[in-house]
């Protein structure tokens, strides 16, 4: 089994896109932390994960998001979710994402996002 | 079909790399029991959550141990066996906080659990501390509307 998992970086401005691809369960999940985790300790701290091309998610992949989205917020940045697919998304409604996270349809709404008071602020 | 042409085993070692091959596995029984797209990922789902707590909290990511998962297909659902002999647990001592109580704590623990809570029909645990902990949740396939 050839690349289950990957993940690419971009930037626009200070806002970085992360665009993550195939599966991410307990096997994947550290390397999108690690990624994740880059990224905070460069400073930057307005990430974009645009998961158009992730075909699975379980809750390891979810428990990277919550990790990190507080130590963001609390640094003026947040993590906006987009690109997701009826069945991806699914799995982020069973355990209520919906109401803790900004999750758009693509990455130009995420970008937009950002110019939006964040969920700490408001 | 008789009882036996209706169970299917894995035994897989206990690595995290083998939960896609896992996946796999109970999404053909899941088409086979006629299960529609969104009942075959939230099988798929909850037995990779099962697995995967195995894994890391049975047998605290040691590779070398085994994962047992059974299915037995019946005419309207299908019943899933998970069996470690790893580290037992307390279902009931699994803390199911507020989602916005476990972000602020930086916590993520008990997610799979309450996955599998929300998307089976019937989930019992069996633990035998020290022999055999065995996860039994079984899915019924819906009724076409």
């Amino acid at each position: 089994m050839s690349n289950p998992f990957s993940v690419s970086s971009s930037r626009q401005g200070d806002i970085t896109i992360l665009a993550v691809n195939g599966y991410l369960d307990a096997h994947t999940a550290p390397r999108f932390e690690q990624t994740i985790q880059d990224e905070f300790d460069a400073g930057r701290f307005r990430i974009v994960v645009d998961c158009a091309g992730l075909t699975y998610i379980s809750s390891a992949g979810l428990g990277v998001f919550m990790s990190f989205v507080e130590d963001l917020r609390e640094k003026g940045g947040d993590i906006k979710i987009c690109g997701l697919t009826d069945a991806v998304y699914s799995v982020f409604d069973i355990l209520g994402f919906p109401a803790l996270f900004d999750i758009v349809a693509d990455r130009t709404a995420a970008v937009q996002k950002f110019a939006e008071p964040s969920r700490k602020e408001s | 079909m008789d009882a036996m042409e209706r169970t299917f085993q894995l035994h897989v070692p206990s690595s995290t790399e083998n939960l896609s091959m896992i996946r796999d596995f109970v999404s053909s029984i899941g088409e086979r029991a006629g299960f529609d797209k969104r009942d075959l990922m939230q099988l798929e789902l909850a037995v990779d959550e099962a697995c995967a707590n195995v894994i890391e909290h049975a047998y605290g990511s040691d590779t070398t141990r085994e994962v047992t998962v059974k299915a037995v297909l019946d005419t309207d659902s299908v019943e899933i066996r998970i069996i470690d002999t790893g580290r037992g647990f307390e279902p009931a001592d699994i803390l199911q906080q507020d989602l916005d109580k476990l972000i602020s704590q930086r916590e993520s623990g008990g997610l799979g659990m309450r996955i599998i809570n929300r998307v089976m029909d019937e989930v019992h645990y069996e633990i035998v501390p020290g022999k055999k902990n065995e996860l039994r949740m079984l899915k019924r396939r819906r009724k076409e509307t």
